[in-house]
């Protein structure tokens, strides 16, 4: 066993109210700058839809993450290392500018300064690209609130199965959710394996996946290999992009911009503690609705105390594991299990999880929607919910209806509960029983979900002072060990080398 | 609050006119003074975790509540259950349990099933204590109602009073009766309006009946049974409907035919009791009758079967809970034409399962943010109170119906939309001959007021040595002299000079957006219409062959963008922006008075409102010395809410002096006359000053009248003291620093010995014990401007509002009234069912009812143009509150643009979109006889065929093209809109139905609109 700490997130889609706060004050500080226009390294999407990029999920076309072959090993997705330095300057497999969106800005000055005419002075758009006039003809969020819907959202790669015939764009059928995405940090990041110049990098202390500004030399390989399509290439710059978890706030114990902001109050960070030997097996890990156990098993126990030894034993400090204990991450991910990972399927092993979201019943012509006689029974079933199980269950459990089910009747028993408390009653125990919730377990996941103070759902210890130079220190490697790899794959995959920088290198980075 | 009060002190002074905006955006919910007697008082935020049952009706929360939403997500792991009431898949929609889709408008007829349904299972056939106890205590539904005979047979006239008792007292007419179950005699219980004007009420105006039980209904003791007609409007020739019967049972009182509200209910709800005469629905799936579940699915879509189970649950909760069932609601159901009858059937609903005054339940209506917390030092600061009174309200709406030649557009008249119930008030009128009467019998204001300068009104008055109202009043007698609003195109009333500050007037809240170009501004419009046929035209008001067009001189607007009105003004003054200045703010959705504090000085000439208007106010001054001096001004005022005028014409009876129905009596039967004395060159040094009438004459607010000598003192020594001029020896407003300081020590919610000394008068006026220790808590605290820029401050109970933050609660409105006993301000001093108002009887809306949304296409006509065989649709046209602005803030901001679909868009559903071929994001054009809007389709199933959404408020700044049809600049959302007068908003005079700023007004209401839909050539001009 080797303990290593992540900081992760967990945010619970059932309270996303779609706001774009997240989105706009990332993009106020991270990519306000020329090169990144298009850049949102956090975004949210409408589901279903086809997201941003395009079809970002569709793997056949991306080669996005990871896949197992012949022989069971982890490979990625987007070649070997051979395949992938002869594409080095034709890359494929790279989302186009149409795919993402065509920035633009506007004629504002014309507002001020147009002479005198026969018509109301307008801001027309403009491309920043080429700085022509342009139209408008897809964006960032094009998809919002189900814009285009009925066109566009059959395009979603989650609506591939045979399920999905029965998804009918029509006004009765409607069903819609917010998802809001980041770079997933991942413990098997397939970005950092794929980087040809050893730019990207998995910060061992926090888990945190950056860039090497210097190191990059813009072969985008990272952009491939991300299934999420959570890298960017600065189109002034030539260099790959992507989100930085915030780690100068993390470092100084402070939640990330998207979550400080969070309007809707959905989000959580906190560690989660992992052994690092077990991540690669995890990864390679033969079914695919097995991902999100095997993952959960490479997640410790911080109250188990061989963890907590061991963890000690890998230089985690003592306020890093009473912060493991408080984890909002780790009791919606381990001990509730009402969190899940964003396409387990990828073999990345995500690390920003989501819990998924409740909607309205579907039939409103018959009494679905609760019980015609009996008006204290105010709850539908979860099978009767407006969201199909079987697009969660795309998104979060390669496919598992039974775990998403298994989650959103989790949530139903946990409301039906506090509700004949908040009535003064005592509320019915068995239903709390059968998914698996002890009353007291119901009031602590209740205050968690519901009351959720800031205190509760960030949970982000400050970097310690003495691993301060540790932090800035540009490695090159994943520090997880992928098994059962042949010798050559492991450089790609990254071995878990030094924690702590070079002292004679300048501090700030590498020369 | 400084930034508005700069302007608004700076126009009180000088004599200007103020335009009130929450009638005019149609944020006012007309039906809570029509009900309550109140404004609006809502429940914060925080108040739905304390729901049981939560429904949001036509209110998008997650869009329009963002910040808050959070408390509706989290209030589900309460187990409260929330159902959403949206005709699309709207964003607040995936936090529901349930969603009912009812076409857009029909919402009353779903509230009024829902309605049917609780008042037959929880009232009738199973009598739950705590509704039957709740009505009896906190509504009008044991009070006593006369019939009269009308046309079609009995209908109800009005409440018995103790005059028709016989009883001579003081303000018998305005006491209301109800039946003593114990004693089976009519009693006269306190809190009615006639005792809360005058000596003898004092102490007696109070909720407490002793042991004294009202009789619900006199079913059982009833001598007779009747039928009465009642208006129904699902069917009929006109909007007036049609008439229906009923029975109740009835008793002969005070020589009067009488029954109880209670059963008037029953009656107009179409529950039925055994031994009744009428026709009635025989049950649940009659179609064929109001108010079932099956007659509102033939309306709304919703089925019937959802309909009363929602409402079944809704009522069930609120018995588990005494009172814990809440209806959030919003513009999507606000903003019709009429929104009032909507909005009394969810009242209703709040109302007759005892939630209303009770922490998570009741009516929590979220349309406008507005609610200055620290009421009574912003009023009085804000329209000059402290050195004259009154000020020059006036209801923007009538001013804008008038001024842009609206009025000259009408289709129909008013009695189109009156009940056959009716006694044909309206007949030959139209819509702008109701709003000269209204202001010509003192029930709603006429601003500028009359066709000839007031200043010279005054002077003729000292030239002839007699009283200026007197010579007023002859003068009006004699046709000399008229009213204003009786000739609107007369250039003698021309609005000359307009300034906009804090608003986007033509860009964003301009409804009839193109008749404001065209005869305000006179520029080029988008009016498509023609003018009223010669049969719809004024009978009164003077028709002027030739329409002005341009009626404005100068137009000034202080902004910091370039939106549509500076792009029209004649000056644009740069703004501060929020980042840059000293101001408070307050909302109704949390408990806080917020600092604003300035982050940077404001860049280059910019300068905050406050620094602007006192810059206005040196240069006018400087000015006026020499051209104006000190004139007497008179002011035609109308009566007013929480004053003796309630008194004034008692049962809401029309009698107009003009028609020599009466004399003209100032403050009686006309308006009343004022003169103020404006020392125009001391403009500059009173804005800067406060004046000495605080002292004099206190602070008055919604009846409560306080004196904050200490807090004069006090803010001598804060604020300093003013040396020379007019305001020597006064504390001073020098800086919006100084008005904000102002403002939080004189108002009661955040100055605990002011709050403790209103609860004082009001425990005298009431009799009530415990309303001092409301605020004892927080007695000796005072929050200081310092105080809010180091955090928000919660604020304290005060008796300027009807809840409390007592103890740390959560605020819900009317907690005061319920659980102190304190009457409302209306007639019976209860929650009303039945209003009492001639032209509420002649609309048929004397209790609630469903009106169907104006029926456009019949009024109007086909509107398609049919141009070259092209495919148009014609679609009901919303403008719903939008997702990437604030009105029109941000709407051009990049990254919202980048959010969104960069420019203007119109949401439609798939279905329409096939008909006219038009695909997502292609070009469309919208048009109807109000204007054109050049715009991009959304095309999603999200919509219900048949209804286009164009958010509000996009402006025509951002990516607008040339329109096909026009050639010109495409319009914006308003350009599709017209205003509709509602009469009934006019109504004034009497109890609840008396004039306030922003209280009572009609509404600028622009959702009973369609528009024809065509796609148009893919190749845009800009």
């Amino acid at each position: 066993m080797r303990v290593m700490a992540q900081i992760a997130m967990v945010m619970n889609l059932d309270k996303c109210i779609g706001c774009h706060t997240c989105s706009v004050t990332c993009k106020q500080t991270w990519t306000n700058r020329t090169g990144v226009e298009y850049a949102w390294f956090n975004n949210v999407e409408t589901k279903p839809g086809v997201g941003y990029p395009r079809r970002y999920e569709d793997q056949e076309k991306w080669k996005g993450g990871w896949t197992l072959d012949r022989k069971g090993r982890l490979v990625l997705r987007s070649g070997g290392r051979v395949k992938r330095l002869l594409s080095l300057f034709s890359n494929p497999d790279l989302p186009s500018i149409e795919d993402y969106y065509e920035p633009v800005t506007y004629d504002y000055d014309n507002l001020v300064s147009a002479p005198a005419g026969p018509d109301m002075p307008v801001a027309r758009p403009r491309s920043v690209l080429t700085g022509e006039p342009t139209s408008i003809t897809w964006g960032a969020n094009w998809e919002d609130g189900l814009g285009g819907a009925s066109e566009h959202a059959g395009g979603d790669p989650n609506l591939s199965g045979e399920w999905a015939e029965k998804v009918k764009f029509e006004f009765e059928q409607t069903f819609m959710f917010h998802l809001p995405r980041l770079c997933e940090h991942c413990l098997n990041p397939a970005c950092v394996s794929a980087c040809p110049s050893g730019a990207m990098y998995k910060r061992e202390e926090d888990g945190i996946v950056l860039v090497d500004q210097d190191r990059c030399r813009g072969w985008r390989m990272c952009v491939t290999a991300c299934p999420y399509k959570k890298v960017y290439v600065n189109h002034a710059t030539g260099k790959a992009e992507k989100c930085t978890f915030c780690f100068p706030r993390i470092e100084a114990g402070q939640p990330t911009v998207c979550s400080e902001t969070c309007v809707g109050r959905l989000r959580y960070l906190g560690l989660l503690l992992y052994d690092a030997d077990r991540v690669g097996e995890a990864a390679a890990t033969p079914n695919e609705q097995d991902l999100l156990d095997a993952q959960r098993g490479v997640f410790l126990d911080p109250f188990d105390p061989e963890v907590i030894a061991a963890a000690r034993e890998s230089g985690i400090p003592e306020d890093w594991l009473d912060a493991a204990r408080r984890s909002p991450v780790y009791a919606l991910v381990s001990k509730y299990k009402v969190a899940l990972p964003l396409h387990p399927e990828y073999r990345t092993l995500p690390m920003v999880w989501y819990v998924p979201p409740l909607s309205p019943v579907l039939d409103a012509v018959t009494s679905a929607g609760g019980n015609q006689d009996d008006p204290d029974h105010v709850f539908a079933a979860v099978t009767r919910l407006r969201i199909p199980l079987e697009y969660l269950a795309e998104l979060f459990t390669a496919g598992d209806t039974d775990v998403v089910g298994g989650v959103l009747m989790k949530l139903t028993a946990l409301r039906s509960f506090m509700r004949e408390r908040t009535l003064g009653e005592a509320g019915d125990e068995s239903a709390l029983k059968a998914v698996g919730l002890t009353a007291r377990e119901a009031e602590d996941l209740h205050r968690l979900l519901a009351v959720a103070k800031y205190n509760d759902r960030y949970v982000v210890p400050a970097a310690h002072k003495e691993d301060a130079a540790a932090l800035t220190a540009m490695e090159n490697r994943c520090p997880v060990e992928s098994s059962g790899e042949p010798a050559e794959r492991k450089v790609m995959l990254g071995i878990p080398t030094l924690r702590r920088r070079d002292p004679d290198a300048p501090a700030g980075g590498h020369a | 609050m400084a930034s508005f009060a700069a302007g608004s002190r700076f126009m009180s002074l000088i004599g200007g006119t103020l335009l009130s905006f929450y009638d005019w955006y149609a944020d006012l919910p007309v039906a809570s003074p029509q009900m309550f007697g109140d404004q609006t008082d809502v429940p914060e935020a925080a108040d739905w975790w304390n729901a049981g049952y939560l429904v949001m009706w036509g209110s998008n929360i997650p869009v329009t509540r963002t910040p808050d939403a959070h408390f509706l997500t989290e209030t589900r792991y309460n187990g409260t259950k929330v159902v959403a009431v949206s005709p699309d898949y709207a964003d607040n929609v995936k936090f529901a349990d349930e969603w009912m889709a009812p076409h857009p408008g029909t919402d009353g007829a779903l509230a009024m099933a829902m309605g049917h349904v609780i008042l037959r299972e929880f009232l009738v056939d199973r009598e739950v204590p705590y509704f039957r106890d709740y009505l009896r205590t906190y509504t009008d539904a044991p009070f006593l109602v006369a019939l009269r005979e009308g046309e079609h047979g009995l209908v109800p006239d009005g409440f018995l009073t103790a005059a028709d008792l016989g009883r001579d007292e003081e303000h018998a007419d305005a006491k209301t009766v109800l039946m003593d179950r114990t004693t089976g005699e009519a009693v006269v219980p306190g809190g009615s309006l006639g005792f809360r004007w005058g000596e003898a009420g004092r102490g007696r105006w109070n909720l407490e009946l002793g042991d004294v039980v009202p009789e619900l209904s006199l079913m059982e003791t009833a001598e007779d049974t009747v039928r009465v007609a009642l208006p129904r409007f699902d069917e009929g020739a006109t909007e007036g409907g049609s008439v229906m019967v009923r029975g109740v049972p009835v008793k002969r009182v005070g020589g009067r035919l009488v029954t109880t509200v209670f059963d008037l209910m029953l009656a107009q709800y179409g529950v039925a009791r055994p031994g009744l005469p009428g026709v009635w629905p025989l049950a649940y799936d009659d179609a064929s009758q109001p108010y079932t579940p099956a007659w509102q699915e033939t309306i709304t879509s919703v089925p019937a079967e959802q309909a009363a189970r929602i409402a079944r649950e809704f009522a069930r909760n609120a018995e588990r809970t005494n009172g814990r069932s809440m209806i959030a609601m919003g513009a999507g159901t606000n903003h019709w034409f009429h929104s009032d009858t909507i909005y009394r059937a969810f009242l209703a609903l709040t109302t007759m399962t005892g939630c209303q005054g009770v922490n998570g339940g009741g009516w929590a209506h979220y349309v406008g943010q507005e609610k200055v917390r620290p009421l009574t030092g912003f009023q009085h600061l804000a329209f000059a109170f402290d050195w004259q009174r009154p000020t020059r309200h006036m209801t923007g709406t009538s001013y804008w119906y008038l001024n842009t030649d609206q009025w000259r557009y009408e289709a129909f008249g008013p009695d189109e939309l009156a009940s056959p119930l009716g006694e044909g008030r309206f007949k030959g009128k139209a819509f702008a001959d109701c709003l000269a009467q209204a202001v010509r019998l003192g029930w709603t204001p006429g601003h500028p007021g009359f066709n000839r300068n007031p200043l010279d009104l005054a002077d003729e008055a000292a030239a002839e040595g007699r009283g200026v109202a007197e010579h007023v009043v002859d003068e009006l007698k004699s046709g000399r002299l008229r009213f204003a609003a009786e000739d609107p195109d007369d250039p003698a009333n021309f609005p000359r000079v307009l300034t906009v500050w804090r608003a986007n007037l033509l860009g964003s809240s301009g409804k009839g957006n193109e008749y404001f170009l065209r005869h305000l501004l006179g520029t080029d419009a988008a009016v498509r219409s023609a003018e009223s046929p010669e049969d719809e035209r004024p009978e009164e008001v003077v028709w002027r062959e030739e329409a002005p067009e341009g009626k404005l001189d100068l137009m000034v607007t202080m902004d910091f963008r370039m939106t549509s009105t500076a792009l029209l003004a004649d000056v644009v003054l740069p703004a501060a922006t929020w980042y840059e200045k000293d101001d408070l703010s307050s909302t109704d959705m949390h408990p806080f008075v917020h600092a604003f504090t300035p982050a940077i000085a404001p860049p280059w000439q910019a300068r905050t409102d406050y620094d602007t208007f006192l810059g206005i106010a040196d240069r006018f001054s400087e000015l006026a010395a020499e051209h104006l001096g000190t004139r007497t001004d008179v002011l035609a005022v109308p009566l007013a809410h929480d004053t003796p005028d309630e008194l004034a014409q008692p049962g809401g009876v029309v009698r107009d002096w003009k028609k020599g129905e009466c004399e003209p009596v100032p403050g009686r039967t006309m308006p009343k006359l004022v003169v103020v004395e404006r020392d125009y060159a001391a403009v500059a040094q009173k804005i800067r000053a406060i004046g000495p009438l605080l002292d004099s004459l206190g602070t008055t607010t919604k009846g409560v009248t306080v004196h904050p000598d200490r807090e004069i003192e006090e803010l001598r020594h804060r604020n300093g003291t003013v040396r020379d001029g007019a305001g020597a020896g006064r504390p001073a407003l020098a800086t919006a620093s100084d008005m904000c300081e102002a403002i939080l020590a004189l108002s009661g919610t955040t100055n605990g010995r002011l709050a403790t000394e209103g609860f004082r008068e009001l425990e005298r006026q009431t009799g009530s014990e415990g309303l001092v220790e409301l605020s004892a808590e927080r007695e000796a605290e005072r929050i200081t401007f310092a105080d809010t820029r180091t955090q928000p401050r919660a604020v304290m109970t005060s008796y300027e509002w009807s809840g409390s933050e007592t103890g740390g609660r959560r605020y819900s409105p009317f907690v005061i009234n319920v659980e102190h006993k304190k009457p409302w301000h209306t007639l019976t001093g209860r929650q009303h069912f039945f209003v009492q108002h001639d032209w509420m009887s002649e609309l048929g809306e004397q209790l609630p009812v469903y009106r169907p949304p104006l029926n456009a296409i019949r009024h109007y006509g086909d509107e398609h143009l049919g141009e070259d065989g092209r495919a148009e649709v014609t679609v009901r046209y919303l403008t719903p509150h939008s997702k990437w602005s604030i009105h029109s803030n941000y709407q051009d901001n990049k990254y919202m643009l980048d959010l969104s679909r960069g420019g203007p868009v119109i949401w439609m559903s798939d279905a329409d979109a096939e008909k006219i071929g038009v695909r997502d994001n292609e070009w469309i054009e919208a048009y109807n006889r109000n204007g054109v809007v050049a715009a991009r389709a959304v095309v999603t199933h999200r919509m219900p065929e048949g209804t286009v959404y164009m958010y509000h408020a996009q402006d025509r700044n951002v990516n607008v093209p040339k329109t096909e049809i026009t050639g010109k600049r495409g319009g914006m959302h308003n350009s599709l809109t017209r205003l509709l007068l509602k009469p009934t908003h006019l109504a004034g005079g009497y109890a609840q139905f008396t004039y306030a700023f922003n209280y009572y007004g009609p509404t600028g209401n622009q959702r009973d609109e369609v528009t024809v839909i065509r796609r148009r050539s893919q190749q845009v001009e800009y």
